[in-house]
């Protein structure tokens, strides 16, 4: 087993503003934050959080799904779909299936660039285990019951295109039709390129139905993480009731190094962090991982 | 030599010039079949010139200085022309352009990316990226009209929101989030016009109504070809490739589903004859406004939520 991992290239569409690696394998990790070398099974067992900076490292959907909603013995209702049972052996606790995990992308702009989208695609879907950059589930958070939709970064750098605008539409009409919270945890680069215009329209999709939740009187709470910037900060990350950051997320509309590029001087440390963010007043708070779940409960607990 | 990307609009210059030239003569003169000649020509040229266009020429002339701007149209298409300035927040953005006029005999909002001509006016409307306050100025624009029922109509043409410190800072993000979700639930007729670029974000910000055109030589992209390129083959000069790639001009939003109708532009584009230019897209208003007009509100919202909702290429397996 090797001490260190090997440090992976960026992801071909995430708006990286620097390397960082994503999920950690090996025995041992070294901390984005602090360069720190940590033991990974004590970073495992801390939310992934460096147990010496508090840096947040980024989690998988399904990481965040357990996270957030109430294990298998309290669950509410969970549609399962038989056929479709992507929980990995290793992972101890199953997590409720992808309600929409049939809505598959067909390539609309037959788009090819170093490789043909529809195989980049599928090599995403096998490396990542999820059909695309979104996982939308039921469940209950403190028994609560809530719709929830995670995004995964590590699909594409979470990017969206139309499958990913169509099921968060499906998530905000689900929790429309059910009288259900709606819970949105964003991680993304923004809109799909490979998807054109397409991409772009989802933001204006999401939003439609977004207007059509808030006309009901229902809670929509919009958790970020890092990284949440262009078109998903640009519509429905930033449209929450409440919307709620980790800490140090890159949270912003415009890209990093776009903007340096434009500005051509270097940005100043913490720019668009959640730090950043919430000092100037687009976010109601911070909160660190391993307080995320109650803090959503005590939220929607004051709305439902 | 490596050709200029706007090298197919030389030999037109070059007639027009002439053109020009000899129309200064004095009348009866024997250049008046030589003036013939050149005209047939240069209408000859212009059409297979335009008629053969890819997608990044197109993209030029989407970003022509002398294409009509919202203030052209407004210019040319209505009276009683009053702007309102500022978002009440922070402060007032020349790129965006709002405000109220009388057109075609009735009250309407008008908001609209604009750009300038001169370097001057260029810089003053930051070459029509707007910064937070201009989208919050627009919203400001759009809820007045909700709230004595006038309806709003809008003019994207902009390479994007702007991607600045002080725009992150003020909240670019949520500013066009926030109209998105106020355009779609606004209780009065929107009517879209895409008269150039429709740069990204910062064009949808603009773009939700129930009714969207496009000008013929206009594009509506998630990224600028440049853009594109960098990120595809880290290679700017490649975005003619991603021009193509991207499928961004007025034929292919069509089959996408994006867009209503395309407007036809004058032979030339639109660059060549503003007023025909600015009254084709006046018909298009004009009637789209009469259709809505009838329509109660709750369908009217109803109609807007179904044609976005059903934007997006996907299949259920």
């Amino acid at each position: 087993m090797a001490w260190f991992k090997k440090k992976k290239k960026p992801l071909p569409a995430a708006a990286e503003d620097r390397p960082r690696s994503t999920v950690p394998e090996g025995l041992w990790v070294k901390c984005d934050g602090c360069r720190e070398v940590i033991y990974s099974k004590e970073l495992k067992l801390n939310f992934r959080i460096c147990p010496k900076c508090s840096h947040h490292f980024r989690i998988d959907a399904e990481e965040r799904i357990r996270l957030l909603l109430d294990g298998p013995s309290k669950a509410h209702s969970t549609s399962v779909d038989p056929e479709d049972a992507t929980a990995p052996p290793s992972q101890p606790e199953p997590v409720p299936a992808d309600l929409f995990s049939r809505i598959q992308s067909t390539d609309p702009l037959a788009f090819t660039d170093s490789k043909k989208y529809l195989d980049r695609l599928k090599s995403y879907t096998e490396k990542v285990g999820s059909s695309d950059a979104v996982i939308v589930v039921d469940g209950t958070i403190e028994e609560i019951p809530v719709v929830l939709a995670v995004m995964q970064y590590r699909f594409m750098g979470g990017s969206m295109g139309s499958v990913v605008g169509e099921k968060v539409t499906r998530a905000a009409e689900r929790a429309l039709a059910a009288g259900k919270p709606l819970i949105v945890v964003s991680a993304s680069g923004g809109a799909r390129m490979q998807e054109g215009v397409l991409s772009l329209l989802q933001m204006a999709k999401i939003s439609s139905a977004l207007a059509r939740l808030r006309q009901a009187n229902l809670p929509y709470l919009s958790i970020l993480t890092d990284p949440t910037t262009g078109g998903v900060t640009a519509s429905f990350a930033m449209l929450g009731d409440l919307n709620i950051a980790e800490p140090g997320a890159l949270i912003g509309f415009a890209g990093p190094r776009v903007i340096e590029q434009t500005i051509r001087q270097s940005l100043p440390d913490g720019f668009q962090r959640s730090e950043f963010l919430i000092e100037h007043g687009f976010l109601d708070m911070v909160v660190a991982r391993p307080e995320l779940k109650a803090t959503v409960a005590r939220c929607l607990r004051h709305f439902a | 030599m490596v050709l200029a990307d706007n090298a197919f609009e030389e030999p037109l210059i070059e007639l027009r010039r002439r053109i020009e030239e000899l129309e200064g003569y004095p009348e009866g003169s024997d250049h008046a079949k030589e003036l013939e000649k050149l005209r047939v020509a240069l209408a000859k040229q212009t059409a297979e010139v335009y008629g053969s266009l890819n997608r990044w020429q197109k993209t030029l002339v989407a970003r022509h200085a002398g294409r009509p701007y919202v203030l052209d149209y407004i210019d040319h298409l209505m009276e009683d022309w009053v702007e309102i300035h500022g978002d009440r927040r922070f402060g007032d953005d020349p790129a965006i352009v709002a405000g109220f006029a009388t057109f075609r005999g009735q009250s309407v909002a008008v908001v609209g990316h604009q750009k300038g001509r001169t370097t001057k006016s260029r810089i003053h409307r930051n070459f029509g990226q707007p910064r937070p306050e201009g989208y919050r100025k627009a919203l400001r624009v759009m809820k007045l009209a909700e709230k004595f029922s006038r309806p709003v109509l809008t003019f994207i043409d902009t390479p994007g929101a702007y991607p600045g410190i002080g725009a992150e800072e003020r909240g670019q993000a949520e500013a066009i989030a926030r109209n998105l979700i106020e355009m779609a639930s606004l209780r009065v007729p929107i009517v879209v016009t895409i008269t150039g670029e429709g740069g990204s974000g910062g064009a949808l910000a603009l773009g939700i109504g129930d009714r969207v055109y496009i000008l013929e030589y206009s594009t509506y992209s998630v990224i600028s070809p440049e853009g594109c390129a960098a990120i595809l083959w880290k290679d700017q000069s490649r975005k003619a490739e991603a021009a193509e790639a991207l499928r961004l001009t007025a034929p292919d939003l069509i089959q996408l589903g994006v867009v209503d109708s395309v407007i036809p532009e004058p032979l030339g584009g639109a660059h060549s004859d503003p007023e025909v230019t600015c009254q084709r897209v006046g018909e298009v208003i004009e009637k789209s406004l009469n259709d809505l007009a009838p329509l109660e509100i709750e369908s009217l919202l109803a109609q807007r939520y179904a044609k976005f909702r059903a934007l997006g290429a996907y299949e259920e397996k």
